[in-house]
């Protein structure tokens, strides 16, 4: 699978689809497309269904991600999740830290750290 | 589909610290998502095995390959680049005293990357997390107890997200919950990060937990490679020695022993 990144942006919403490895050859990409998206639309979406594997330069991304969206009081979540992308995720608990829903019209309007539920 | 090359290949390891030959050669190979366990008595040869593979040695006969490349014959250049592609955490941890546990697990991303402050930062984070260290990064080594310096050791080890990752004896000197806790972990790493991992260690409870294959050293010499299954079968009376802590029956040789006592050249 190719590595990539598509935006469909909007001033309401910016959903960006990560597509492949996510790994540190061009985590930095995903850093700068994140932080952009944020200045743009008001609630930001990383669809990463179609992502094989991230290392942890991805998951910090994704993370600043979030905490830009907190600062802002802007939307900001993970959607789509796939396996892999989890397991990840789960191995840090951030899966209870960060916001993670079904699909793009379940991003919240405001991030905040989700009530984890076991 | 070709079955790809293994991550570490050994052939026919010679090892000798002085007049003492250390490793008889040895084989030993490793494929790509593995957890192979490096098992052994004191003074089998599992820690001269292993820093061979690191390169920390140079091998008196035989070869090291870690993803291809002949660490003996390779360059400084491809060194360095096998070396971004494996994490080491060393028995008694080996942190830079001087420098808070943060800057201990940071120090291998502000060395070989050229990521903003931030992003390794949290990416330190992460792994201190990972390894229930959430929180420590400002504290100084001789402030943490045995297990934290471990933890923290193993945290610094992986925060390159390493494709191979070496673990001196996880179990040592840790409670019985801190060394299940580190076993689960290697298995996750695994899992979730697709680590290959190679383990060094003596204890047989987690080596049977975490083990896809175990390498059985003894005397400088593989007695076997095999599944978990399989080494417990073994009918090896030195496999079935270790795996029933039963002490050994030293054999004495009269002439030898006088040597040495009297001197290698009497």
């Amino acid at each position: 699978m190719n590595n990539g990144i598509e935006k469909e942006s909007s001033a309401e919403l910016t959903l960006i689809r990560l597509r492949g490895e996510v790994d540190l050859s061009w985590s930095q990409q995903v850093r700068e497309a994140v932080l952009d998206a944020q200045k743009l639309s008001r609630k930001v979406g990383v669809v990463l269904s179609e992502v094989s594997y991230i290392d942890s330069s991805g998951i910090a991304a994704l993370v600043e991600g979030f905490q830009n969206a907190r600062t802002k009081q802007g939307g900001f979540a993970l959607v789509a999740v796939s396996t892999a992308v989890r397991s990840v995720l789960e191995l840090a608990r951030l899966d209870r830290v960060l916001p993670i829903v079904a699909d793009a019209s379940a991003i919240p309007e405001a991030a905040s750290v989700p009530v984890w539920k076991p | 589909m070709n079955t790809p090359a293994p991550l570490i290949e050994v052939e026919q390891l010679e090892a000798w610290y002085g007049r003492r030959r250390i490793l008889h050669g040895v084989d030993f190979s490793v494929k790509a998502g593995e957890i192979r366990v490096i098992m052994g008595g004191s003074g089998s040869g599992k820690s001269t095995l292993l820093r061979h593979m690191l390169g920390l040695n140079r091998p008196a006969g035989g070869t090291v390959k870690l993803f291809g490349v002949d660490m003996a014959r390779a360059s400084e250049r491809e060194k360095l680049d096998v070396r971004k592609r494996i994490g080491v955490s060393f028995q008694g941890g080996a942190l830079l005293t001087s420098m808070t546990v943060g800057d201990n697990v940071a120090l291998p991303l502000r060395e070989h990357t050229r990521l903003d402050e931030q992003t390794i930062r949290i990416m330190t984070g992460i792994k201190l997390e990972v390894v229930n260290l959430g929180g420590f990064q400002d504290l100084m080594p001789s402030q943490l107890s045995g297990g934290m310096v471990k933890r923290a050791a193993l945290a610094r080890a992986i925060v390159m997200d390493p494709r191979l990752l070496f673990f001196d004896e996880p179990s040592a000197g840790l409670d019985p919950v801190v060394s299940a806790e580190l076993d689960e972990l290697i298995l996750r790493l695994r899992d979730a990060l697709r680590m290959t991992i190679v383990v060094v260690t003596h204890e047989l409870e987690s080596a049977f937990k975490i083990a896809d294959s175990i390498t059985v050293l003894d005397q400088g010499k593989v007695l076997m490679t095999g599944s978990t299954t399989e080494v417990r079968a073994s009918d090896n009376e030195r496999i079935q020695d270790l795996l029933n802590r039963r002490p050994r029956d030293v054999q004495i040789d009269a002439d030898q022993y006088l040597q040495r006592l009297i001197g290698e050249d009497a």
